[in-house]
């Protein structure tokens, strides 16, 4: 090529973050897809076919055949992991609410707070972030268990007599996700309502709305950009949650990650495991579809 | 002061001493802080039906007046009346009072009929009317083709008519505007001015207007209000404002002006006589500032001074100079005369002749001269 090298450049520039998707998210995509297309076997790696050219075009050729989709039925067949993606659903919607409903009023009195405060709250906000989520988590254990900090606390307080049984149970999962997951609902949310001119709120209480209509009318129907990304930041991670149903959840606790982490390393079943995580990925592509169309339209809106 | 300049129009509830101000700000004092006092002690009177301006340069405190009418702010001392009743603690949502934002605050997730049906809404207005009021209020913008659109569809000059539809939806007794003009481009502007002084007198309203154009006040109202600094200077017609301002700050404020600053030295009955500092004696009509003494400027407006090669025989007040710059605008012609002591006084003439024999020119020598009534007398 003995073209200019400033167009060649610009578009190698173009290209690497492709590069890097591919490189990243596509390829893993489909080595976990094929796997998930495979059988199991004791052997290294765990399962067959292996692709490999040891044994030539026809080797390749009968790998390829002997690809099924057994394991996806072998998925649905078994009501264990249908209960455990529903199981999961349902934590991720319950907890993305939660989250909601603790976020948005800490994100809008965040944005109604003089602004040398915001910063600082935002700070806060972010803060956590600086030690390790696993940590994190650990703290809560020491926390909620039946001789924790808060049993502790409430007990030397005379509110309850016998110590709360809240480690191991749903309850602990929700506090977990929605502690972690709640920075990831308020920032979007803080974004949305921060960027909102106030003078619209004024006019809706000029034009005869008392304080609470105006937000609903005006505020909050403004904000729902804000409040779908910051729903969607919780709940896509949460359904597939590991470590605080692991850690915090009790032994009776279905959820998805747990099943996918216990076929992956206690039944050293990789197929199997590949294509409950290949299913799940289907499950998540839906709503973050959606959440892509919606974001699209109001980006057209705003100009 | 009936006789200064014309009067638009045979209204001057103000000029009525039994007359009862609609809107009253008493002592009306808005401090942000302990540093800023946006607003100072401020007493006002505005009549019903009234165009009332509140003209003054940026930050003066204007918006923080207006705000505190509409309910948004609460004065920190003093108080607001509305048609007799003390506003205080009175929410917005409760004032019969409707306003028009200076960023317009048009709903961006409402369409302009939505925008201009949500006041109604509120009220609990049932449905068919107000479809019926939102079809007039469209018809009075003339915006009926736009009525789905949503406000990002819409052109700069389309907002401020949906704003001001959306305001007037509701029928409110008082109209604020502030600086409901600003965004639009000079021509339009221009347009809109007239449409909104015909429609504050097709409906009657009373209508609060903020600006900081001066020739948008002077174009549009019944009366202005300068302000500077959270206090009003002067509250008059603009002719009054123009002809008579009471201080140095209006003066300047409003059009062009020469301010000639000197002593009283004789003071006759309705007359005084003022020695400007190089000396030059003039004579001048105290008019309504009777009691003025010691220091003052005597204030002339360019079109009020004459120019000539010599010094007119009858003249009262005349002094010379060069002349410095000629700008031939059309219709007028300006001139900057400097004088000997390095002063520059703007003198505009009015070319009613197509072709003037003998014409000044740069660095000509000439004569200003202006009638003892050409003039005010500013002791502030
Ligand atoms: N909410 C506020 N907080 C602090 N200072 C304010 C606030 N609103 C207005 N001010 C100050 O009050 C003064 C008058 O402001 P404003 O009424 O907006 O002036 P104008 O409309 O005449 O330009 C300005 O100095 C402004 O900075
Ligand atoms: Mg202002």
């Amino acid at each position: 090529m003995s073209r200019p090298s400033p167009s060649l450049l610009s578009r190698v520039v173009i290209w690497v973050p492709y590069l890097w998707l591919l490189a990243l998210f596509l390829a893993p995509f489909f080595i976990v897809f094929k796997i998930s297309l495979s059988q199991t076997a004791i052997a290294m790696p765990p399962y067959t076919p292996t692709f490999g050219l040891s044994e030539g075009w026809e080797g390749l050729k009968n790998a390829f055949n002997s690809l099924s989709f057994d394991n996806y039925l072998w998925v649905f067949g078994d009501p264990l992991y249908v209960k455990a993606y529903l199981s999961s659903l349902k934590f991720a919607a319950i907890s993305t609410v939660l989250a909601l409903l603790i976020g948005y009023p800490l994100a809008y009195g965040m944005t109604r707070a003089p602004e040398n405060l915001r910063t600082i709250f935002l700070m806060m906000v972010i803060l956590p972030f600086w030690t390790s989520f696993l940590i994190r988590i650990y703290a809560w254990v020491a926390i909620l268990k039946p001789e924790g900090l808060l049993n502790q606390f409430l007990l030397s307080l005379g509110i309850i007599k016998q110590p709360l049984i809240i480690l191991n149970t749903d309850l602990a999962i929700y506090i977990g996700i929605v502690y972690s997951y709640l920075p990831f609902m308020v920032l979007p949310l803080y974004a949305a309502l921060e960027k909102m001119d106030h003078s619209l709120v004024e006019a809706a209480q000029d034009l005869g709305c008392t304080p609470i209509k105006a937000f609903w009318k005006v505020t909050f129907p403004l904000s729902l950009p804000g409040v779908l990304a910051g729903s969607m930041l919780v709940f896509i991670p949460a359904v597939g949650e590991f470590v605080v149903p692991d850690l915090l959840g009790g032994s009776s606790t279905l959820m998805i990650g747990k099943t996918l982490w216990a076929e992956f390393f206690v039944n050293r079943d990789w197929p199997v495991a590949s294509a409950v995580a290949i299913l799940l990925l289907l499950i998540l592509v839906l709503p973050i579809v959606y959440f892509q169309r919606v974001q699209a339209k109001a980006r057209e809106s705003e100009v | 002061m009936a006789s200064l300049g014309s009067i638009r129009r045979d209204f001057a509830p103000w000029a009525n001493p039994d007359e009862k101000p609609f809107i009253r700000f008493e002592n009306v004092t808005k401090s942000f802080g302990s540093q800023t006092t946006a607003v100072d002690d401020l007493t006002l009177s505005i009549y019903e039906r009234e165009f009332f301006v509140l003209l003054g340069p940026s930050g003066c405190g204007k918006t923080t007046l207006l705000r505190m009418l509409g309910g948004f702010e609460q004065p920190t001392s003093g108080r607001v009346l509305l048609d007799g009743q003390d506003l205080s603690g009175v929410p917005p949502y409760r004032r019969p009072v409707n306003m028009m934002f200076q960023s317009y605050a048009l709903f961006p997730h409402m369409s302009v009929e939505k925008n201009i049906a949500f006041g109604l809404k509120q009220e609990g207005m049932p449905k068919a009317q107000i479809g019926e009021r939102v079809q007039r209020m469209l018809k009075l913008v003339k915006l009926e083709k736009y009525a789905s659109r949503k406000p990002h569809q819409l052109s700069g000059g389309q907002r401020q008519r949906v704003a001001l539809a959306r305001a007037l939806a509701k029928r409110p007794k008082v109209l604020l505007l502030d600086e409901p003009l600003g965004a639009l481009d000079k021509k339009l502007r221009e347009e809109t001015q007239f449409e909104l002084m015909d429609l504050q007198q097709e409906l009657g309203l009373t209508f609060v207007i903020v600006t900081h154009d001066q020739d948008e006040a002077m174009t549009m109202a019944d009366r202005i209000a300068v302000m500077d600094a959270g206090k009003v200077l002067q509250v008059a017609t603009p002719a009054e404002i123009y002809e008579a301002p009471n201080s140095r700050f209006v003066a300047e404020f409003i059009g062009n002006i020469n301010i000639f600053d000197g002593q009283i030295v004789e003071k006759t009955g309705s007359a005084a006589r003022i020695r400007d500092k190089s000396g030059t004696e003039f004579q001048i009509a105290l008019g309504s500032n009777a009691q003025a003494d010691g220091s003052a400027g005597l204030a002339v407006r360019p079109e009020k001074l004459q120019i000539t090669r010599e010094r007119p025989a009858d003249a009262v007040n005349a002094i010379d100079g060069e002349v410095w710059d000629i700008a031939y605008m059309g219709d007028l012609t300006l001139y900057n005369l400097k004088l000997d002591d390095g002063r520059i006084i703007k003198i505009s003439t009015i070319n009613s002749r197509r072709r003037v024999e003998d014409a000044l020119t740069w660095h000509d020598r000439a004569w200003v001269s202006f009638a003892p009534d050409a003039g005010v007398l500013l002791t502030r």
